[in-house]
């Protein structure tokens, strides 16, 4: 299962606390990764990832063992940490006031 | 006994205020959707406990909600908003082209009859309309492809569709307003649109009469008299008699014929407000002194009704959907305003109250009058 850290606003439309945790098949990347999130919590979509263009919302950031993975291909396999749960895969909301 | 429900908008979430028909104790309750900008919600007539809500966040996109039950429990419905085909370009800000992109939702007008229709004004300018409760929505295209589409351009708060008016008496009709392209009319349920600027003069186009370019800020109209529109442009309070095909200034003895929103009196067709503001770059009240300004004879002749509110150091704004109306035996009046305070008229203008004072800055003000 891979980790998924959500910002509050994010966990609070999905109505989850915590982290949540989605099963992809291997490789594991942003794209599955985001794909299974937005299955399981439909009010999601739209809200990381435009919904025509799949592309990340500008004010949106994927960190993950320490590492910017923001400007990642979406179908750039996730770390190994990440993969094997160890580690989550964050998702932030860009540090830019509001 | 009946009671009101005041649905607020604001810059960081959305309160619901509830009184009886006495609307002197209230209740306040929210925030709704915390941290996120509600630009607009507002109740179906057809059924008042279906409520949407258009929720939106520079980080997060665009959220539309829906309540079945009053504002008690909400759930996010669809927020897929494609544009129709090819969108081509507006114009920016500094003439060039510029590519449509969807921004927000500023507005949602549930159907007079069928609480699962609901449309949505959005930002840059376009119509959608979901027929499933916010499910799915699609776009009325023959609005944003009409052949003066090129030619619009976005006023300060971007190239939205802020008003949306549906015709009570005549079924297919719709208004519209875009800042900053104008006022447009279908008469056959969004399927075709003319524009319907004939009589607006502004001076920050190069053809000050042109048929789009204007900064329609606000249009309101009485539901028993559809033929008559009321309107807050830029500059210029208009009025028009023949739906839309041509208007005439009524700004009269205004202090200043700047504002943003325009309304109706609930029984009285030709008593309208507006709130002054001084300037296009001065977004406040002249002489710091926050007046509403009543006419009761359809515009020219104005009185300025300032009894309970701010009268010196007051600079607030009130933005194009921070005003409404509801439909008790006297009507009252509702605004809210950027520094957080709604206030409410029982007696039509004339005495002023704050229900709240110290909300994040208003986008928008709702009313539901209750059985």
């Amino acid at each position: 299962m891979i980790r998924v850290v959500l910002p509050e606003h994010l966990r609070t439309l999905a109505r989850v606390d915590g982290e949540v945790a989605v099963r992809v098949a291997e490789p594991a990347t942003q794209r599955t990764v985001l794909d299974a999130l937005e299955a399981s919590y439909p009010m999601l979509r739209g809200t990381i990832r435009d919904q025509a263009t799949q592309r990340r919302r500008a004010f949106v950031r994927f960190f993950a063992c320490e590492q910017d993975l923001s400007h990642e291909t979406p179908d750039t396999p996730l770390p190994e940490a990440v993969v094997k749960g160890d580690e989550p895969f964050l998702v932030v909301g860009a540090m830019a006031g509001g | 006994m009946s009671s009101v429900r005041v649905l607020v908008g604001t810059r960081k979430g959305a309160f619901l205020l509830t009184a009886d028909g006495k609307r002197a104790r209230w209740e306040v309750s929210g925030p709704y959707f915390g941290g996120w900008e509600i630009y607009h919600l507002k109740g179906s007539p057809a059924d008042p406990n279906r409520l949407y809500a258009s929720q939106s966040s520079g980080w997060f996109g665009q959220v539309i909600q829906r309540s079945r039950d009053g504002g008690k429990t909400w759930e996010a419905v669809g927020n897929k908003f494609e544009y129709d085909g090819v969108t081509g370009t507006h114009q920016w800000y500094d003439g060039t082209p510029h590519p449509w992109e969807f921004k927000r939702a500023w507005h949602l007008e549930p159907s007079l009859h069928d609480p699962d229709t609901v449309y949505a004004g959005i930002e840059d300018a376009a119509l959608f309309r979901s027929s499933d409760g916010g499910q799915t929505w699609q776009e009325l295209p023959a609005l944003r492809a009409h052949t003066s589409g090129p030619k619009w351009q976005p006023g300060a708060g971007g190239l939205c569709l802020h008003t949306i008016l549906l015709d009570r008496a005549n079924p297919g009709r719709i208004f519209v307003a875009i800042s900053a392209a104008g006022a447009f009319r279908s008469d056959d349920d969004g399927k075709t649109w003319r524009p319907i600027n004939k009589g607006l003069r502004s001076a920050q186009i190069p053809d000050q009469d042109a048929e789009v370019g204007h900064c329609v800020h606000r249009i309101a109209m009485h539901p028993s008299r559809p033929e008559v529109l009321f309107m807050q442009k830029h500059w210029d309070v208009m009025r028009s008699d023949n739906g839309g095909e041509s208007w005439r200034e009524v700004s009269g003895n205004l202090p200043t014929d700047f504002g943003f929103p325009i309304d109706v009196h609930a029984h009285e067709p030709e008593t309208i407000y507006v709130v002054p503001i001084k300037s296009d770059s001065e977004h406040y009240p002249p002489d710091g002194k926050l007046r509403v300004y009543r006419s009761r004879t359809g515009g020219d002749q104005w009185e300025a009704l300032s009894r309970g509110l701010p009268q010196s150091d007051c600079y607030v704004n009130v933005l194009r959907d921070a005003m409404a109306v509801d439909s008790l035996d006297s009507c009252g009046i509702y605004f809210g305003t950027t520094g957080g305070q709604v206030y409410a008229s029982p007696d039509a203008g004339d005495t002023w109250a704050p229900i709240v004072r110290d909300l994040p800055p208003v986008l928008s003000v709702e009313i539901q009058t209750l059985p």
